[in-house]
């Protein structure tokens, strides 16, 4: 197969579409409600440089789904991910993971419990030092015995799986926005985590490439059923690639549900968010 | 108004005893980091190699000036005494004790120490530090306490050079040029200079070394706001590590004398 600059495929893909067109909803009703869900978050604050940025968040991740959050930039999205992760401690409130406040957890039992997590930020944020291939393999080298062969074969088959493979001896700055978000998503699987938390996968990027991204989100999510939380702005296109919707607004969670149910939502603000509306309870300008 | 103005010094107390806590804790964090095993060989001889080996060259050059200027000024303030024949121990003593390991310290932070503070400060408004947390990985032990260790082991050594380098360039100039007798120059320096001299620059590095390490990795480890604060961080680094260089030289002459 040719694969262009951005390893785009330069030639049609011969495979049948059942193998790489990714539709989440396809793969059955919504059931996260009855499933003990894997986050809990119980009433999280917090406040910096003196603005309450979570004003008590409440909200529940299900188990094994994709869960989209989303709300206007600034809302506190990006910051109730890293409370997710610890990268953040709340000023009041809990983060349960499996029933377990992380926030009270040593270090050391907060570094392996983030062996379960892999993260995809925003700008990718590759080590711009190491080559595709080193930050990829840097997470297996760095935290676990394995060989270097295993480790040259697992990380040459997720650059295969992501569409790297030719772009492997390249630094960051050598990238497309496209392969930037592809490298990293591939090194955000490569431990096999139960949980992927991905910020803002696909902003700035043009529809090609950010469905491209969305599609390899669910193709992994399809191999692997891992727990996806994913901030997104992409509306309404996010709710094709989710089974779980929550909506952020003024530090709270506002609504949760089905894409469906947030689609059809009567809430003044979710409706203006959906629909993008200038008119509305928020005015820009 | 009186409460107000006590108001605001209370709270400027508060903030300035918060950053000082901070970098309390975070050179207690990066002292315990690489104190214990495992240690990171290949990435302290990784930082061994930007800090001290790319150095040489800026420190032999900075030595080698020095000397000669030291020996030009000394050689004329002796003669006004009639003695030209202590311009070895002069040198010797100025270099070993003071300008060595200061003006080592100054050069490295200006080159390195600068350098390792855009690093971290870029690694962290890029998120490449949240991402190391991410993956389980301590960042204080990954990235800041190689640099400690490669810091304490680089600049003695630099120091070390500096003064050699500095000695002979105040040989050329004492002896070749002002003519100065080599014997006296040499047997000046070699009487002069006792252990404790050279023990006393040892110290000193030390201190300078982790003096310079803590600043500019804490710098770059909290740098906010993008490029601009990188940018500011990098400057500050510089500045707050050379003016600590000199202030903490004072009070370690005065405590090993």
């Amino acid at each position: 197969m040719q694969v262009g600059n951005d390893g785009i495929r330069a030639e049609p893909d011969t495979r049948a579409p059942e193998e790489w067109i990714c539709k989440p909803c396809s793969v059955g009703p919504y059931t996260g409600a009855k499933r003990e869900p894997v986050f809990r978050l119980v009433g999280v604050e917090k406040t910096l440089d003196g603005r309450k940025v979570l004003d008590g968040v409440t909200l529940a991740i299900p188990r094994g789904q994709i869960t989209a959050i989303i709300g206007l930039s600034g809302a506190g999205k990006s910051l109730l991910l890293k409370h997710m992760i610890g990268l953040m401690k709340p000023d009041r409130g809990q983060v349960l993971l499996d029933g377990v406040d992380i926030n009270r957890l040593t270090r050391e039992g907060l570094y392996e419990t983030r062996k379960r997590f892999g993260m995809l930020f925003q700008g990718g944020a590759l080590f711009d030092s190491l080559t595709v291939f080193e930050n990829v393999a840097f997470p297996l080298r760095e935290k676990t015995d394995m060989p270097e062969g295993e480790i040259r074969g697992k990380v040459r088959a997720i650059l295969r799986k992501v569409g790297l493979e030719k772009a492997e001896e390249k630094f960051p700055d050598e990238l497309s926005g496209g392969m930037v978000r592809r490298a990293a998503l591939a090194r955000a699987v490569v431990m096999d985590p139960e949980i992927i938390l991905f910020d803002e996968p696909t902003t700035g990027l043009d529809p090609i490439i950010r469905n491209s991204i969305l599609n390899l989100i669910c193709r992994t999510y399809h191999e692997h059923h891992f727990t996806m939380v994913m901030i997104s702005h992409d509306l309404p296109d996010i709710f094709q690639w989710c089974h779980h919707v929550a909506v952020v607004h003024g530090g709270k969670v506002v609504e949760v549900g089905t894409p469906e149910e947030i689609r059809g939502s009567v809430t003044p603000f979710v409706r203006q968010l959906v629909d993008g509306d200038i008119a509305g309870p928020v005015q820009m300008m | 108004m009186v409460l107000s103005v006590a108001e605001a010094l209370g709270s400027r107390a508060i903030r300035a005893a918060r950053f000082l806590g901070k970098m309390g804790v975070f050179l207690g964090a990066s002292l315990a980091r690489a104190a214990v095993p495992p240690y990171r060989v290949h990435n302290i001889l990784k930082q061994v190699h930007f800090i001290g080996v790319k150095s040489v060259f800026v420190i032999v050059l900075t030595a080698a000036f020095t000397g000669m200027v030291l020996a030009l000024q000394g050689f004329y303030t002796l003669r006004k005494f009639g003695s030209e024949g202590l311009l070895g121990s002069a040198v010797a003593l100025s270099l070993i004790r003071e300008l060595g390991p200061v003006l080592s310290a100054l050069m490295v932070t200006g080159r390195a120490g600068s350098a390792l503070t855009a690093e971290i400060g870029i690694m962290r408004i890029g998120e490449q530090i949240d991402s190391l947390e991410t993956m389980g990985i301590d960042p204080i032990r990954f990235l800041v306490a190689p640099r400690l260790l490669a810091f304490l082991l680089s600049v003695p050594l630099l120091t070390a050079i500096f003064d050699v380098v500095g000695m002979f360039g105040g040989y050329l100039v004492g002896v070749k040029l002002l003519g100065v007798n080599a014997g006296v120059y040499l047997g000046q320096m070699e009487s002069s200079v006792v252990l404790g001299d050279v023990t006393n620059g040892i110290w000193k590095s030390l201190a300078f070394a982790l003096l310079i390490a803590w600043v500019c990795t804490f710098k770059g480890y909290f740098a906010r706001h993008g490029a601009e604060g990188v940018s500011q961080a990098t400057t500050s680094a510089v500045v707050v590590s050379s003016v600590l260089v000199l202030v903490c030289d004072y009070f370690i002459t005065s405590v090993l004398l």
